[in-house]
């Protein structure tokens, strides 16, 4: 554990993001702009653009997707940002975390007072085999790659060793999907804004309009278990435990705390921020969790001056369900070896003790895989200042969480905010 | 032959059907994947170790959405491939597919399976290339 601090406070005075979904005739520039003109609207006392003076942009694959590199200068000429310095930051899934932290070390080094982050992502474009080609690149494309892993490949083998090493069956992860669809119902930016149950039911009123056998579904075990409905795609992860192929983005405003009150009366302050790195999945002592998720955890937790006990919310890194568990246990809200118990008795639900990803998560809101960093951080700043609307959680959250992954591990990074 | 320590001389290996790790000479660690430098003591005093090629399945997976190569090799969602992680009995683990255990029915592969190396030959002259893949010892 480090004991690195913050050479000055750093708060978040705005956030925003777009709606997260699949967009045929948007842009990444074009989902940038509406995170931007949403976070300008989030500014309690409003401000001038021209008072940023630094911009880093969270993107993974802007070059494979939209045949689009160099994206940070698009996306500061897009909102009439330059010739502010503007920088893209690659981590693949963690890219938007990492782009917030690289935000934090700008205004806490002393050289800006005003940063803007933000991250993108345009994936629905490419044919599905071509994203999996893509997201592959996240992984060792030397030595992981040619023996036939996939995204969703790599987080069922580590579902596997869970399984085997605690005991968990397959159906505990759907407890996770349950849960992140149920907020996600409540989240009018989510590209699921429906519940599983729901869910059900569309697909029931559909065959029946086009006059053919309805499904016979008794409840959402029964089309969980469904491989026409729920196909596998890696064993143990069916469709419903796989985050969605999704285009978004997301931003916010950072600025010195000494300066905080220029723009709200409820700035959000980050008081912890860790990040760590790990080799490839099979390099690794333990499968069943990451190591760099546990050390950045604790890094944020040492700057921030508390313990996972203290942690009202969290948005973790669900881009599978299997993710989520196990990111329960390296923040140290559970035990290893019990965060799918904790899911199955209602612990992670949004009225449960330790409520986990009241947004609907990478799963229900979608997973723009550079943005989706930046997306938990705009959750955060509505749950922390009580304008989460339909999904609000039924308590005070002083103290959150956000919790970003990249590939399988090989980065993670954890921030803490506080609302003093 | 001077094989450095890079992916080419691994592959090489390989398509000469050996799983070779890279040994440190200081600190006698062996690792797999081959590296250049140790992380452990960083020295780059390495020297080429032929694997056991013995070893047990440590995580796995039946993949039914795989990428393009994998397609074109006549694997899909009715047609599903099975990878994983095996655990030598040096001590190191490495990514592999696996074949002789079946892909359609997961449930039924176990962690702990002893396993033996195979080397899977695609294509041939130049566009040769040699895939590591690992079976039930049994
Ligand atoms: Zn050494």
């Amino acid at each position: 554990m480090s004991n690195r601090k913050l050479g000055r406070g750093v708060a978040m005075v705005g956030a925003g993001m777009c709606k997260f979904g699949a967009f045929a005739d948007k842009s990444s520039r074009d989902l940038f702009v509406e995170a931007f003109q949403e976070m300008r609207a989030s500014v309690d006392q409003g401000f001038d653009p021209n008072v940023i003076e630094n911009i880093y942009i969270g993107n993974f694959s802007s070059d494979l997707f939209e045949h689009q590199g160099h994206t940070a200068p698009i996306m500061a000429d897009v909102v009439g940002l330059t010739p502010r310095p503007a920088t893209r930051i690659e981590d693949a899934c963690a890219s938007g975390g990492v782009a917030l932290r690289q935000g934090v070390m700008a205004i806490a080094s002393g050289l800006y007072d005003v940063v803007l982050v933000g991250g993108t992502e345009r994936m629905t474009k490419l044919p599905t085999a071509e994203v999996t080609d893509t997201l592959g690149a996240a992984g060792d494309t030397l030595f992981e790659i040619p023996a036939g892993f996939t995204f969703p490949g790599f987080y069922a083998a580590m579902a596997s060793a869970y399984m085997h090493k605690y005991g968990m069956l397959p159906e505990h992860l759907m407890n996770v999907a349950k849960k992140n669809h149920d907020n996600g119902a409540l989240n009018p930016k989510a590209q699921f804004g429906v519940t599983i149950r729901d869910w059900m039911q569309q697909r029931i009123q559909a065959a029946l309009k086009k006059g053919k056998p309805a499904p016979t579904w008794k409840n959402e075990s029964d089309f969980l278990h469904d491989d026409a409905a729920n196909p596998m795609i890696a064993y143990p992860l069916r469709l419903f435990d796989c985050s969605p192929i999704t285009d978004g983005a997301a931003c916010v405003l950072l600025v010195a705390e000494e300066r905080a009150r220029e723009f709200t009366d409820t700035p959000i302050h980050i008081i912890g921020s860790g990040q760590a790195s790990d080799a490839a999945l099979h390099d690794r002592a333990d499968l069943t969790a990451l190591r760099a998720a546990h050390i950045a955890a604790q890094d944020a937790y040492a700057m921030a001056g508390v313990t996972a006990r203290d942690i009202r919310i969290a948005e973790v890194h669900d881009c599978f369900t299997i993710a989520e568990i196990i990111a329960t246990e390296d923040l140290g809200f559970f035990e290893p070896g019990t965060g799918f118990k904790m899911a199955e008795d209602g612990v992670t639900a949004r009225d449960g003790a330790q409520p986990i990803n009241t947004s609907g998560g990478l799963k229900s809101k979608g997973h723009p895989v550079g943005a989706s960093g930046v997306g938990q951080a705009v959750e955060v700043w509505k749950q922390m200042r009580g304008q989460a609307g339909a999904r609000q959680v039924n308590r005070d959250v002083p103290l959150a969480l956000t919790h970003n992954v990249g590939g399988t591990g090989q980065t993670a990074v954890v921030h803490v905010y506080e609302r003093k | 032959m001077v094989h450095p320590f890079t992916a080419a001389s691994f592959n090489q290996f390989l398509g000469e059907h050996k799983l070779m790790a890279s040994r440190c000479t200081q600190c006698k660690q062996t690792f797999l994947p081959p590296r250049a430098i140790c992380p452990n003591c960083h020295s780059d005093q390495m020297e080429w170790v032929e694997t056991s090629g013995k070893g047990t399945l440590a995580a796995f997976t039946s993949v039914y959405v795989g990428p393009t190569f994998m397609n074109a090799e006549g694997f899909d969602r009715n047609n599903p491939y099975a990878t994983g992680i095996v655990e030598l009995d040096e001590g190191v683990k490495i990514s592999a597919r696996l074949t002789g255990v079946d892909a359609k029915n997961p449930a039924n592969i176990k962690i702990g399976t002893p396993m033996r190396v195979e080397f899977l030959d695609r294509g041939e002259g130049d566009a040769k290339q040699t895939f590591l893949a690992f079976t039930p010892a049994n």
